[in-house]
């Protein structure tokens, strides 16, 4: 078998190939040789055959078989094939196979081996793959070597130890004795991995962090040297002495510093001296103090330092290096919450980074800019923000305009440049628009009564020019449904008012519904807008046609809408002015405090926060409350409470409810249960001040000749509904129908669903307990009717 | 430091020093996409990307790219010094290190990464040490079996 040909010829000769199929078919030739060389447990060529294999697995080749091989290497006496035989174990070996634990013991000897290089290839390996099985293996011999004298390799054993203790935590205790006098080392390599390992130790443990903290002044000491002694051109790099660990110690600083006034207090000043002396024309310093404002930052310096400590990032701001002015951006973010008042002096840099080309540094910026944004700078910020909003990338376009609007709605400095900034960003991005913000615009709209004209104005003309953008059409139909009267009627005083009559909004509207640009729940509103516009025009007639039209339409939803729409116009022409009429006043729910950005790490978008309504009061019985729970369940009776939400989870939900105008007393009572005597009649209201709730009382009647004592009444709804049972009048039934026992049922009913009740009576009658379950399902449906076709909200 | 990736302007790979107990499949997907990702970069664009929950720190030497994967709290521009004091290392090696010296001497570009970088930290700052270490452990001739290596042994 002639030998087998060397690396670099191998390589050579791969690289010869010209296409992948030429490649791939030179692999395999070589891998057959190289398994067959494999089997001969040929000695001599296996380190230039595994290094061969290792080539091969580097261009994305299989290479598992020569797995085994590394181990046979790795126990081998030569150094070259230990080498070799080490790197392919940190190539081809994981912690997943179990063959890896094999190498156990060679690294066992290998790390007492004479010489100091197979030790450091030993301690290399381990600390880079070594598994939790390895590492508790030989810990012993890590913190063996951690402590000795010879530098070359007690500072590998620092950083295998912080590997061991990465994967095997209990053991960090272990490591404690051999730390004592490592910052006494002159060594800098020994220095910076027992930083690392301090770090590491004081990461993981509160204990060890206490323990460490009076290390603080040896630190502090040590990096005062750094700075001040004079050019040491072993670790000089562009003027500076050894910045990787400058670095470290700026970073061990802060953690023992974080929280503690006194360590805080000891590196206040050198932190100052790093902080001003450091040179910065290079990458090099920056990095140092950029370690050094993370610091300060984090811990509990004096407010001085603090300052000191921003301006250095805005100075950063300006650096003509992008990655400077990246990492200053991403500290700001950090800092803007606590510091405020400190970052807003470098607003107009930040701004001026919205310009910038790199995308990174664009997001950070606005991000920012929002943070920023308070009652004084609103006008300027949101120009510049707006002029963002028209040229960024898309990826940015909903995070802006959401974080407009959040913003616009905070600190709006009147009315009307509320309703001008929504309607720029809503003619600008208005298909990135989140869904959401429709309904929260419209609410807006709504409570700004006197803009009501002006709104209505911009929206139509925008509408004239536009129609692709769902969101800015949704809310301009809605719009102009509600206030048409007030468009043709020229009533603008923000502006010139514009001529339109009745027929031309009708027919805007109308090419909405036909448009192919509009969504389906884009034609939704327009047909509701059409259908308000009948009590706000005089074209009744007009509409009643579309509204027919529709009435077959192949849209399940809009023929829904156009069916009852009809049977308004035919049926219930005398309640259509009510339904129809100008929508009051919302009550505005609570929004989140300020504007929380969250520090991404990915390149998703931030998550500003919107404005949430609170999430409906669920009580707990309502899990009782589940139809199918009842019979399992005694105390069905949802508890009792005092102040029902005021207003349901969305706003879709409030405005959905029309009916809640009307007086349902007009609705007659019906008898939910009659059995053995028992009759139980229901009466309905509306509750005020919340319309949605429904009230019913229930009138417990007992026509037979015994009393029904201990009569409970108890009820469940389905899981959309929420019910709240109040004390009833009384739990005796008496006879004879001499009286009743009422008791007042509120429920709740967000999604307009039918009602459907569950009831169990449980009473003595006659001596002997009665109990019944029954349902409900005659409620009339004036009451609850599903009615999506009023909805004027999607 | 998670893991260190060096690649072509083609998208070749030139070294991949893992720090992470990962799948072979999970390290070819990640430096699949991380590939893709920073050969899209433009050259204006800042060395620094987010990427999953990671920062990614990458610089283009001549025509290959070092690109390293540091974790949340690791500081970026410190890193992009690690490159380069690596890169610093390869040359005074190499002399004048090119991509082709790499390529034909990987075997020798992890040897000395390995005595720069351990567990994904540095461990010697000093240029000086790590070429040093290096090169006598290069002496170490392939028929010299350890045993008469007694003169290596080491004293501080």
């Amino acid at each position: 078998m002639p030998a087998p040909i060397r690396l670099r010829e191998l390589i050579r000769t791969i690289r010869t190939a010209r296409t992948q199929a030429e490649e791939r078919e030179m692999i395999q030739k070589e891998c057959a040789a190289i398994r067959s060389s494999f089997r001969e447990e040929d000695n001599t060529y296996r380190c230039r055959n595994v290094a061969k294999l290792l080539y091969m697995h580097m261009l994305g080749y299989p290479a598992h078989f020569g797995q085994l091989e590394c181990l046979k290497l790795i126990a081998s006496q030569k150094f070259t094939d230990k080498r070799i035989g080490y790197l392919g174990a940190m190539l081809l070996l994981d912690e997943r196979q179990d063959v890896h634990l094999l190498m156990t013991n060679c690294i066992k000897n290998d790390l007492n081996h004479s010489t100091q290089y197979v030790q450091g290839l030993a301690l290399c390996t381990l600390g880079c793959m070594g598994s939790s099985e390895m590492c508790r293996d030989l810990a012993g011999e890590v913190e063996k070597l951690l402590k000795t004298s010879n530098s070359y390799l007690r500072k590998k054993a620092a950083l295998c130890a912080v590997h061991v203790i990465r994967k095997v935590p209990e053991l960090m205790e272990m490591f404690l004795p051999a730390t004592k006098n490592l910052l006494s080392e002159k060594n800098h390599g020994v220095l910076h991995t027992s930083v690392v390992l301090l770090t590491e130790m004081c990461e993981r443990s509160p204990d060890m962090l206490a323990h460490f903290r009076k290390l603080v002044p040896q630190l502090v000491r040590i990096l005062k040297n750094l700075i001040m002694s004079g050019y040491s051109p072993e670790h000089d790099v562009s003027g500076i002495s050894d910045p990787f660990l400058q670095v470290r110690i700026l970073r061990l600083l802060r953690i023992l510093g974080k929280s503690d006034d006194d360590s805080s207090e000891a590196m206040n000043d050198i932190l100052a001296q790093v902080a001003t002396n450091t040179e910065t024309s290079k990458n090099v310093g920056n990095a140092i103090l950029y370690e050094t404002v993370l610091t300060i930052m984090d811990i509990k310096s004096e407010s001085g330092l603090r300052v000191l400590a921003i301006n250095i990032l805005g100075r950063f701001l300006l650096n003509n290096d992008k990655n400077i002015r990246y990492v200053a951006l991403t500290s700001l973010l950090k800092t803007v919450q606590t510091d405020h008042n400190a970052v807003q002096r470098h607003r107009s840099t930040i701004v001026d980074c919205l310009k910038d080309l790199d995308v990174s540094i664009k997001r950070r910026a606005m991000e920012l800019s929002f943070a920023l944004v308070n009652g004084n700078n609103i006008r300027g910020m949101m120009k510049e923000l707006l002029y963002f909003l028209d040229s960024c990338d898309p990826e940015f376009k909903a995070d802006c305009a959401s974080g407009v609007f959040l913003a616009a709605e905070k600190y709006a400095p009147s009315k009307r440049w509320h309703i001008d900034t929504i309607m720029r960003v809503l003619t600008t991005a208005g298909s990135y628009v989140r869904d959401d913000s429709v309904p929260n615009l419209i609410q807006l709209i709504t409570n700004s009564v006197e803009m009501h004209a002006y709104t209505v104005q911009r929206l139509y003309k925008a509408l004239l020019d536009d129609i692709s953008q769902q969101p800015l059409v949704q809310v301009a139909s809605w719009c102009i449904g509600e206030y048409g009267d007030l468009l043709v009627s020229g009533q603008c005083e923000e502006e010139e008012p514009i001529q339109v009559t009745e027929d031309e909004v009708l027919d805007v509207l109308e090419g909405l519904l036909v448009s192919n640009l509009s969504t389906p729940v884009t034609r939704g509103y327009a047909l509701t807008a059409i259908m308000k516009l009948s009590t706000r025009f005089s074209s009744v007639n007009r509409i009643k046609k579309v509204v027919s039209i529709y009435g077959s339409s192949i849209d399940v939803e809009l023929q829904q809408r156009a069916v009852e729409y009809n049977a308004l116009f035919k049926k219930y022409d005398h309640m259509r002015p009510a339904l129809l009429e100008r929508m009051p006043i919302m009550e505005k729910t609570a929004t989140n405090g300020p504007t929380e950005i969250v520090q991404t790490n990915g390149e998703t978008e931030p998550s500003v926060v919107e404005a949430k309504h609170p999430p409906p009061v669920t009580q707990p019985a309502n899990q009782a409350n589940d139809l199918l729970d009842l019979l399992g369940g005694n105390d069905v009776v949802p508890v009792i409470q005092t102040t029902m939400p005021t207003k349901p989870a969305s706003a879709g939900g409030e405005l959905l409810d029309l009916l809640g105008d009307l007086s349902l007393s007009g609705i007659p009572p019906m008898t939910a249960y009659s059995k053995n005597g028992l009759k139980i009649d229901f009466t309905f209201e509306r509750a005020n001040p919340n319309p949605n709730i429904a009230v019913i009382t229930i009138h417990a009647s007992n026509s037979t000749e015994a009393d029904m004592t201990d009569f409970v009444f108890q009820a469940a709804v389905p899981k959309t509904f929420q019910l709240q049972l109040l004390s009833p009048s009384s739990n005796v039934v008496p006879a004879l129908n001499q009286g009743t026992v009422t008791q007042v049922i509120r429920v709740l009913n967000l999604q307009k669903q039918q009602l459907r009740m569950r009831i169990k009576l449980t009473y003595t009658h006659k001596g002997s307990p009665v109990q019944d379950l029954a349902e409900v399902n005659n409620f009339p449906p004036q009451s609850w009717h599903a009615h999506p076709s009023l909805g004027l909200i999607g | 430091m998670q893991f260190m990736l060096l690649f072509s302007r083609q998208g070749k790979l030139r070294l991949q020093k893992w720090y992470v107990p990962l799948s072979d499949k999970e390290k070819k997907k990640i430096t699949r996409e991380l590939v893709q990702t920073v050969l899209a970069r433009k050259p204006k664009m800042c060395s620094f990307l987010e990427w999953r929950d990671l920062k990614i720190v990458y610089k283009r030497y001549a025509s290959l790219y070092f690109c390293c994967a540091i974790e949340d709290q690791d500081n970026e521009l410190i890193t992009l010094e690690i490159i380069h004091r690596y890169v610093e290392l390869l040359d005074k090696y190499f002399g004048s290190v090119c991509e082709l010296d790499i390529i034909f001497n990987f075997e020798k570009a992890y040897f000395i990464l390995d005595e720069f970088v351990l567990g994904g930290e540095a461990q010697e700052t000093s240029k000086k040490n790590v070429l040093k270490a290096i090169e006598q452990a290069d002496l170490l001739f392939e028929t010299t079996t350890l045993h008469y290596c007694t003169k290596f042994k080491s004293n501080k």
